[in-house]
């Protein structure tokens, strides 16, 4: 699998990173680098064989469905770039 | 007391409660040095008055009897830690001017030890590297020099790694994701320990590939890790894969007798191309656990070729789901905006200028793996593969292998730079020996063990059960005081 710049794009795209047109080509060739290390996975056997979902075999803890913190809206804003009247201020996105 | 900023975690505690020493001197002491290693790139973000201030109530309670072990020794905090009034950046710029509301819990369990905080510490960002280069805060330097090149400390817990070997803290937290406490310990002459997944509670720590992130002590001997790491670890409602199991006191389990223990060699781990001096310390270190008394044994983990390639799928895919969270909404930095861009531009612009080459580039090739059509080709592959590689662990330990024995790193740190025009699967290679402990969850610890030809630090790895630190951290003990590593660097900052 070869990455070339249309998809280098796509990808920087996805990740909502912007990559001026001229870096494309570097990036592409970093992920054919960083892909081509990866492929080894595909000599593997791995026929049968379950994805890992958890590295240690744990119930996960189960509480009560409460609320449990809250009525802190001015440390939830305190580092907000924008913040106005109590909420996340961004910009305009429904016309 | 003479030069009381070298002083061991062991050493500080037995001499403040006999009330030869206070912690406001001890702090004192630190807070001079740090003062005087700018030249380290080490500390980022000092906080002396706090420091001064947590000291003193320190004292107050080693005077009140019952302090606990950790009351009143002086620390560095990486970066990646939430501190509460503190800049906590994670040595990114998309972090920049971000103080958080709060504590992580391992920090805030290190504070109810009565511990003292000097301030962060340096760290690749995000904790992203090998080398501590990819920082905002620019390089940390390892204080281990052999000639007119400055050294990496490592990474990611480089700022760690270089403020403990140059003694301007008692010790340091860590994290390692992929051997970013291991890999830096054994660069600097210091120890470092990785807990098994589950042991320390992620809450507040920085998130990077949650199902693989650890934190850590890293500290300037065996019992001083053992001391640190139980102050550290614990049970913790706010996170759902903190392990619900006691603590048992590591210092206590540092007996020095480790005979009769099986320590597995595994042959997939003498790489091609390895330097005679790294194969050379690992036949040292398992001739020092046999004169304990330890059998050695070989043994094979097939798989452990695969553990790079399926780390730098699992890696990349988790920091890019956890990383979208940085979106010039709620905390850091945002881009200016042009006229006309709407919410879009607004995301693209804040994470263009917010992170890093590294970052990006892990960032994308996360992206790639989860897209739609590769899934399954790649992540759940890995996947797979990380299955594979824990079941080559619970094979050995099956067969009553204690622990396993092999080199912390394929060689002594590196010139800063050095790897700078190399492609990105050059530096991956650090982690080789390391990253396997984090895909199976185990313990790992780092030794210093002994000098290589240019007189820098080389490091052991033993790779201990779940669960089993104590057993771990004992062994270790044995390699620490049969190698008598006691090299210092020489101060030229």
């Amino acid at each position: 699998m070869s990455i070339d710049i249309e998809t280098a794009r796509k990808v920087a795209h996805l990740a909502r990173i912007k990559v001026e047109d001229d870096r494309l080509p570097e990036l592409a060739e970093n992920f054919n680098a960083i892909l081509g290390f990866i492929e080894q996975l595909n000599e593997v056997d791995v026929e049968g064989v379950e994805p890992m979902t958890s590295v240690t075999p744990m119930r996960l803890k189960r509480r009560e469905d409460v609320v449990t913190d809250g009525n802190m809206p001015e440390k939830v804003l305190s580092n907000a770039p924008d913040a106005r009247e109590g909420f996340f201020a961004v910009p305009k996105v429904v016309e | 007391m003479a030069e009381l900023n070298k002083l061991t975690i062991a050493e500080a505690r037995d001499a403040m409660r006999k009330g030869d020493l206070t912690s406001a001197e001890l702090t004192e002491a630190c807070l001079t040095e740090i003062e005087g290693a700018g030249a380290l790139g080490a500390f980022v973000h000092n906080t002396p008055d706090l420091a001064r201030e947590q000291a003193k109530a320190a004292d107050a309670r080693i005077k009140a009897g019952d302090a606990p072990d950790m009351c009143g020794i002086p620390l560095g905090i990486k970066d990646l830690f939430c501190t509460k009034g503190v800049a906590s950046q994670a040595g990114s710029r998309i972090l920049e001017g971000f103080v958080p509301e709060y504590e992580s819990t391992v920090s805030q369990n290190l504070l109810d030890n009565g511990a003292v905080m000097l301030g962060k510490l340096n760290m690749d960002e995000f904790a992203m590297g090998s080398s501590n280069e990819t920082s905002v805060y620019g390089n940390a330097v390892n204080p281990w020099k052999v000639d007119d090149r400055k050294l990496t400390p490592g990474g990611s817990s480089g700022g760690s790694a270089s403020a403990v070997a140059a003694d301007l803290c008692l010790a340091a937290t860590g994290t390692d994701t992929g051997g970013s406490i291991r890999q830096p310990a054994a660069f600097t002459g210091i120890t470092g320990i990785k807990p098994t997944y589950g042991r320390c509670s992620r809450w507040g720590v920085v998130a990077f590939a949650s199902s693989l992130d650890q934190a850590g002590p890293m500290t300037k001997s065996v019992r001083d890790a053992a001391i640190m790491l139980e102050a550290m670890c614990g049970h913790d409602m706010k996170d759902s894969t903190s392990a619900d199991l006691p603590v048992p006191n590591f210092e206590a389990m540092l007996t020095g007798d480790i005979k009769g223990k099986k320590i597995g060699i595994p042959k997939e781990y003498r790489m091609d191309g390895m330097p005679d001096e790294i194969e050379a310390l690992w036949a040292k270190g398992a001739d020092m656990l046999r004169d304990a008394g330890a059998e050695m044994v070989d043994i094979s983990l097939p798989h452990t070729k695969y553990a790079l390639p399926a780390y730098y799928v699992i890696a990349p895919a988790e920091a890019s789901s956890n990383l979208a969270r940085y979106d010039g909404v709620r905390y850091g930095h945002r881009a200016k905006l042009g006229q006309g861009d709407g919410i879009n531009e607004m995301y693209e612009k804040t994470r263009a200028e917010g992170f890093g080459d590294e970052v990006q580039r892990r960032v994308m090739v996360g992206t790639y793996v989860l897209s739609a059509g590769f899934y399954d080709a790649y992540y759940n592959r890995a996947r797979k593969v990380r299955a594979l590689i824990k079941k080559d662990f619970d094979d050995v330990f099956a067969q009553g292998i204690d622990a396993i024995l092999t080199p912390a790193t394929p060689s002594a740190a590196f010139g800063l730079g050095e790897m700078e025009n190399a492609d990105p699967v050059k530096m991956y290679l650090n982690d080789v020996f390391t990253v396997t402990v984090n895909l199976a969850g185990l313990p790992g610890i780092s030794v210093p063990a002994g000098l290589d030809a240019q007189g820098l630090p080389l490091g052991l790895q033993l790779i201990g059960r779940p669960w089993e630190e104590g057993d771990l951290l004992n062994i270790a003990h044995e390699v620490e005081a049969r190698a008598g590593f006691v090299a210092k660097p020489q101060k030229w900052w």
